[in-house]
């Protein structure tokens, strides 16, 4: 009985390796042909990044309810043309200038100062990458788990696709608002109609508590637009100085809406309702890169817009950061949920990014950026296989699991591997991000750096023990496993897999991308810091 | 970019893996050619690049460029100085034999080939780890080792017992590794770089400089070596961090072999050895490294006496010895550790494999106490065996005595500290020579105290167990005579070999005094042997009769001086506690929680007194929108004017 078993769960995969690697070179070829012909032809790259997934995403509802199949197979193609488009930003990227690039300039309401404004630096640009490619996973991961509603599913996706590039791509103040609150509606949809059983309070939870600090950051976006000139404009922003007061005041209402999104200790409890209560798409969102945004927010507007507050207000976000990275981990011990334990991961593994990014070096900020790509990664991987276990197993107890590893061995398998990573150890690109943070960490606040080292340790220990848990250990007589992964399941995988060890062993080929911009942004915060300190000199002198 | 030959020493091993993890399943039984074939070329092309070095070729060169960031620049390269080459013999050598060894210990094993991608995948980390040029590739063979050693002890992964072994080796090497992670970034942070060429230019600046912690002034180098220490102490399970290595033996013995004995718990000698321009400018660094050793190493042997699980007397026997390699090193007889390191790789790995095939023969079976009489059923197991211990025990002649003896005779020479931890050595040689022994009686001699069942299966294992017993007994015996010291005849090859890197102390000790170092330790361990033979051999009450005499004491060796108690009751329990019971319960489940809830609670109660105001009529509406418009624009006016 046992042989027969387990010799069938040998042969399974065996077949499954074998017939997607059949796919794998026609997935490359056409990945390929896909960017020489992106590159041959023009077009407003971001424009269509954008525009491309939000009209499909409103055509989808459209389709007849009977043809789901079609409603699938729409999204996928849309996202797959979407990430073909937007492979032109990573090949003719100019990695030797800090300012914006494929920026498209239109006025828009010219009474208001409003400008349709896009663009690309080294620090968003890796985001809408991460963007495109998290939602063609999205979509191939519910092709079979969404059955009801579909079309409108798979058109929420599409719109929150749509929108979150349009965050890190907006140039204006007022088009990035948009974009800011346009991604909440569906997303809260998201969450509220195909999440778990608790989802209507977990959407609630998390849309009042997102509302709540972009109200404030509406209000600090106004404040600062009389600033300067009555323009929205994110770059004539950056050329103003504020009074040292009202820098002190927009830092903190822009840190409302940014800190919500991180999520930072102590406004991270919508985190883990909202992860666990999604489907897994708007986990993988959630996690891949929703909550980037606000990490993305305190470098884009924050940091350039109000360098002295932020050099001020450093060490609070540091010792908040170091907070939620023990806390974070500390909490993991104590889950007994799957998905809720991987999201208090997250509150974890933010901390480190906004450590790094309030360490204001350059180690700390690249680190940071890198992480948030990582995380973005392995979190989102992670969230995708546990949607992938939890369709065959329908339960989130880890108690419920056991011996996986024996019924599901190329599952197993994709999982150590994003634990690894998820712990960052060498060789995957956790391990580059997290070092990177700590050092900066440590070279700009000694003592909280060695504090925050203490969050790998328990990582380490909560971690292993859910893969022990789950995976170890004679199979739970209670657990249908069922088969191994399929073709589907694999080939959603297997990107993230290739992407982790690229990154693990090869970072400058993200790092590069990001140098000089971030060199730029860590001059503003130093030269006007130096201002600033010359201006006091000179009242004092007065 | 440019590859080299010696690029292929790790990447071999690193070819193997990958083509056994992804296509193994394909061809189950003999995943072994794949990975054997890929270590015997690691091992060809490092008996090159060693004869190489032996001419006096050091080389030096960066393959690309890993990390950049800012100032930091780290690159994956290679170091391959006379240090280097000797650990590529140790690792690639007995890697090799483990991995014949396993063709028959694995057979019929359901994971045979994951087994064996497993071992590739260890040796292409450790050669990582021995030929890196930096601190960052280091640390990464470091991590990557550890991760073997997860994947290899949690291999039988459904035993409730082999996965918490693996997940605890892990997480304790975590502990140390904090440490150490601290040590590489004040590495960067004062010298600006991790090349271990750049750090060694420069390491004299940090000479004099002190640092501030906590009100107390401490140099720079001390803490910098201790910090890096501290991986040591985690990696080669030195007190404090020592309760990984028994528990390790979970996984199957070849890996303890080849990871826990030979190669990666050594990773931390060649650490030290490594940085041994920075440990030697600091007399606290390296006072702690010897007394860490010395009380490591009694610490280890006194458990070694009382246990009867055959591979957990073996692993605290190893801790044990690598205590003994950290005491050279803290005398500053880098060259002497190294030497012990390279000797004791081929008898601990005979031993382990010794143990395995007696192991095989009792059908798994690991207490001493249910063996004995086995030296007739296996007779190469009794005689490789025998061979092994006679050498730990440091009978002249043999590989252990000539390292053992050096090392002896370097501490003697090295002032007070170096007499106490001497005095300690010696006292260490005695047990070791006993417990070994004990192994001995109890499982070759005697009669057979198992089950009729067991003996009827007694038999000797299959020549690919064998083969390779046989060619480590050569090491065991003749690896020591690359040492042989001047007063008896030799010239001491190998610490003149490693003299360029590490170092010689200076020997002020006269020609008598070694004599009687020599005569001191060959007479201790005759007396362990002869003790062993009185208690195991010739009077079987006396065991007892100590242990009933001795309760409390036998009861605390017994139980591992308690240290694992210890840690569950002040660190593991007290963190769970805090998050499930404080952060689930109190922080995020009360407060934050309560503050949350409690608005919108607020909002509604406010909610239900301002429903009169719903009146329904549009011009109410727009009324209170204007008067809401009006105070936010006065409200940003007022805020815009100052």
């Amino acid at each position: 009985m046992q042989t027969g078993h387990d010799s069938h769960a040998d042969k399974q995969p065996v077949n499954t390796i074998a017939r997607t690697l059949l796919y794998v070179p026609a997935i490359i070829a056409f990945v390929y042909l896909g960017a020489i012909f992106s590159v041959q032809i023009e077009y407003p790259v971001l424009s269509w990044v954008i525009f491309l997934p939000i009209i499909g995403g409103f055509l989808i509802f459209l389709i007849p309810r009977k043809h789901e199949m079609l409603a699938r197979a729409t999204s996928l193609g849309l996202t797959l043309v979407a990430f073909i488009l937007s492979l032109p930003l990573y090949i003719n990227f100019d990695k030797t200038t800090a300012k914006m690039q494929f920026t498209e300039v239109h006025n828009w309401i010219p009474a208001w100062g409003i400008k349709y404004s896009l663009g690309v630096d080294g620090i968003s640009i890796l985001f809408v990458l991460l963007s495109t490619l998290l939602s063609i996973l999205c979509v191939t991961v519910s092709w079979t788990a969404i059955t009801e509603k579909v079309k409108e599913f798979y058109g929420s996706i599409l719109l929150i696709e749509g929108s979150m590039i349009g965050v890190f791509c907006s140039l204006d103040f007022f088009l990035f608002y948009i974009f800011w609150e346009a991604m909440l509606i569906p997303m809260y949809i998201l969450i509220g109609v195909w999440g778990g059983p608790n989802r209507v309070y977990a959407a609630i939870k998390f849309f009042l508590f997102t509302l709540v600090g972009s109200l404030l950051m509406l209000v600090g976006i106004i404040v600062s637009y009389y600033y300067t000139n009555k323009s929205f404009d994110v770059l004539q922003m950056m050329n103003t100085t504020y009074p040292y007061t009202i820098q002190l005041i927009l830092f903190w209402a822009f840190f409302a809406a940014f800190a919500v999104k991180v999520p930072m200790f102590p406004v991270h409890t919508w985190l883990p309702d909202a992860h666990t209560e999604a489907p897994t798409a708007g986990s993988v969102i959630l996690a891949g890169i929703l909550i980037k945004m606000g990490a993305y927010g305190f470098l884009r507007f924050s940091i350039p817009l109000f360098p002295e507050a932020a050099k001020a207000m450093a060490p609070i976000m540091i010792v908040l950061s170091v907070i939620a990275i023990i806390y974070g981990a500390v909490i993991c011990l104590a889950q007994t949920d799957l998905k809720r334990l991987i999201a208090y991961s997250s509150v974890s593994h933010m901390g480190f990014v906004t450590l790094g990014i309030f360490a204001l070096n350059m180690q700390g900020i690249q680190g940071g950026i890198l992480q948030m790509i990582n995380h973005g990664i392995v979190t989102g991987a992670l969230f995708l296989s546990v949607g992938i276990i939890y369709e065959r197993t329908h339960t989130r107890e880890i108690a419920h699991y056991g011996g996986a590893a024996t019924a599901m061995p190329v599952y197993a398998a994709f999982f150590m591997i994003f634990t690894l990573a998820s712990i960052g150890l060498p060789g995957t690109n956790g391990f580059i991000g997290e070092f990177l943070i700590l050092l900066g960490g440590f070279m700009a606040w000694k003592l909280m750096g060695v504090l925050a080292c203490t969050g790998i340790i328990i990582g380490a220990g909560y971690m292993l023990w859910l893969y022990q848990k789950v995976f170890f250990l004679e199979t739970n007589p209670y657990a249908h496993y069922h088969e191994d992964v399929n073709e589907r399941e694999f080939l959603t995988l297997l990107p993230l897999v290739v992407l982790v060890l690229w990154i693990g062993f090869y970072p400058n080929a993200l790092l590069s991308f990001m140098e000089v911009s971030v060199q730029g942004l860590i001059d503003r915060v130093n030269v006007s810091a130096q201002q600033q300190i010359t201006q006091n000199i000179i009242e004092v002198i007065k | 970019m440019t590859m080299e030959k010696y690029v292929l020493i790790p990447l071999l091993p690193l070819i193997g893996f990958c083509i056994n993890i992804w296509f193994g399943r394909f061809y189950q039984e003999k995943a072994h050619w794949i990975s054997i074939l890929a270590v015997l070329g690691s091992f060809i092309l490092s008996v090159i690049t060693f004869i190489e070095v032996l001419q006096g070729k050091v080389i030096n060169y960066d393959l690309y460029s890993w990390v950049i960031s800012g100032n930091f620049k780290v690159s994956i390269g290679f170091l391959i100085d006379q240090l280097t080459a000797i650990m590529l013999i140790v690792v690639t050598s007995v890697s090799l034999l483990v991995h014949i060894y396993s063709v028959g210990y694995m057979h019929g094993d359901s994971g045979y080939y994951r087994f064996f991608s497993y071992l590739n995948l260890f040796t292409f980390s450790m050669l990582m780890l021995v030929t890196g040029n930096n601190l960052m590739q280091l640390y990464f063979g470091w991590e990557a080792v550890g991760l073997c050693s997860y994947f290899l002890i949690g291999y039988y992964f459904r035993k409730q017992s082999a996965a918490d072994a693996g997940k605890k080796a892990f997480i304790v090497n975590r502990f140390g590794d904090f440490g150490f992670g601290i040590g590489v970034f004040m590495v960067f942070i004062y010298l600006e770089t991790l090349h271990y060429t750049d750090i060694f230019a420069n390491i004299h600046t940090l000479q004099g400089q002190t640092i501030n912690i906590l009100g107390f002034e401490i140099g720079l180098v001390t803490l910098i070596a201790l910090l890096l220490f501290c991986g040591a102490i985690g990696k080669s399970a030195q007190l404090p961090l020592h309760v990984w290595l028994a528990d390790a033996m979970e996984g199957p013995t070849p890996v303890s072999a080849l990871i826990h004995a030979a190669t990666m718990v050594t990773a931390g000698v060649f650490l030290v050895a490594r940085f041994n321009p920075l440990f030697s400018m600091s007399e606290t660094a390296m006072m702690v490294v010897a007394l860490t050793g010395a009380i490591t190493s009694l610490f280890a042997a006194t458990i070694a006496l009382v246990q009867n699980d055959i591979k957990r007397i073996i692993a605290y026997s190893t801790v044990s010895q690598l205590g003994y390699m950290f005491l050279a090193c803290g005398v500053g007889a880098y060259g002497a550790g190294i030497f012990h390191l390279f000797t004791h790789a081929y008898f601990k790995a005979l031993l382990f494999l010794g143990a395995g095939s007696v192991m095989h023969a009792m059908a798994g079976q690991l207490d001493i106490q249910k063996m004995g009489g086995l030296r007739k059923y296996m007779p190469i197991t009794f005689w490789t065996f025998m061979i092994a211990s006679v050498s730990i025990a440091g009978i002249p002649g043999l590989a252990g005595f000539f390292s053992k003896d050096e090392i002896l005779w370097l501490a003697y020479n090295a002032g007070t500290v170096g007499r106490i931890v001497w005095v300690i050595g010696t006292i260490v040689a005695g047990l070791t020579a006993f417990y070994s022994f004990r192994i001995v009686f109890l499982t070759f001699f005697g009669k057979f105290k198992g089950t009729h069942e067991e003996e009827h299966h007694l038999h000797e294992s299959p020549s690919s167990m064998t083969v390779p017993l046989m060619i480590l007994a050569v090491g065991a015996i003749s690896a020591g005579w690359v040492g042989i010291p001047p007063l008896l005849g030799g010239t001491n090859m190998i610490g003149h070999f490693l003299e360029p890197v590490l170092g010689h102390p200076h020997v002020h000790g006269t020609h008598a005094e070694e004599w009687m170092v020599i005569a001191i330790s060959v007479v201790v361990a005759l007396g362990g042997i002869f003790t062993a033979a009185v208690m195991y051999l010739w009077a079987p009450g006396i065991p007892q009769l100590l242990g009933r005499t001795f309760r409390s004491i036998y009861t605390v060796l017994w139980n591992k001086y308690y240290v694992d108690e210890l840690y569950d009751y002040t660190i593991v329990r007290p963190t769970k506690w805090i998050g499930s019971r404080i952060l689930v319960g109190v922080t995020d489940g009360k407060i934050i929680e309560g503050i949350v809830n409690g608005v919108p609670k607020l909002i509604a109660e406010f909610g239900e007194r301002f429903r009169k105001l719903q009146t329904g009529f549009l011009q109410h509406y727009a009324m209170g929108m204007a008067f809401g418009l009006f105070v936010i624009l006065s409200l940003v006016l007022i805020f815009v004017k100052q």
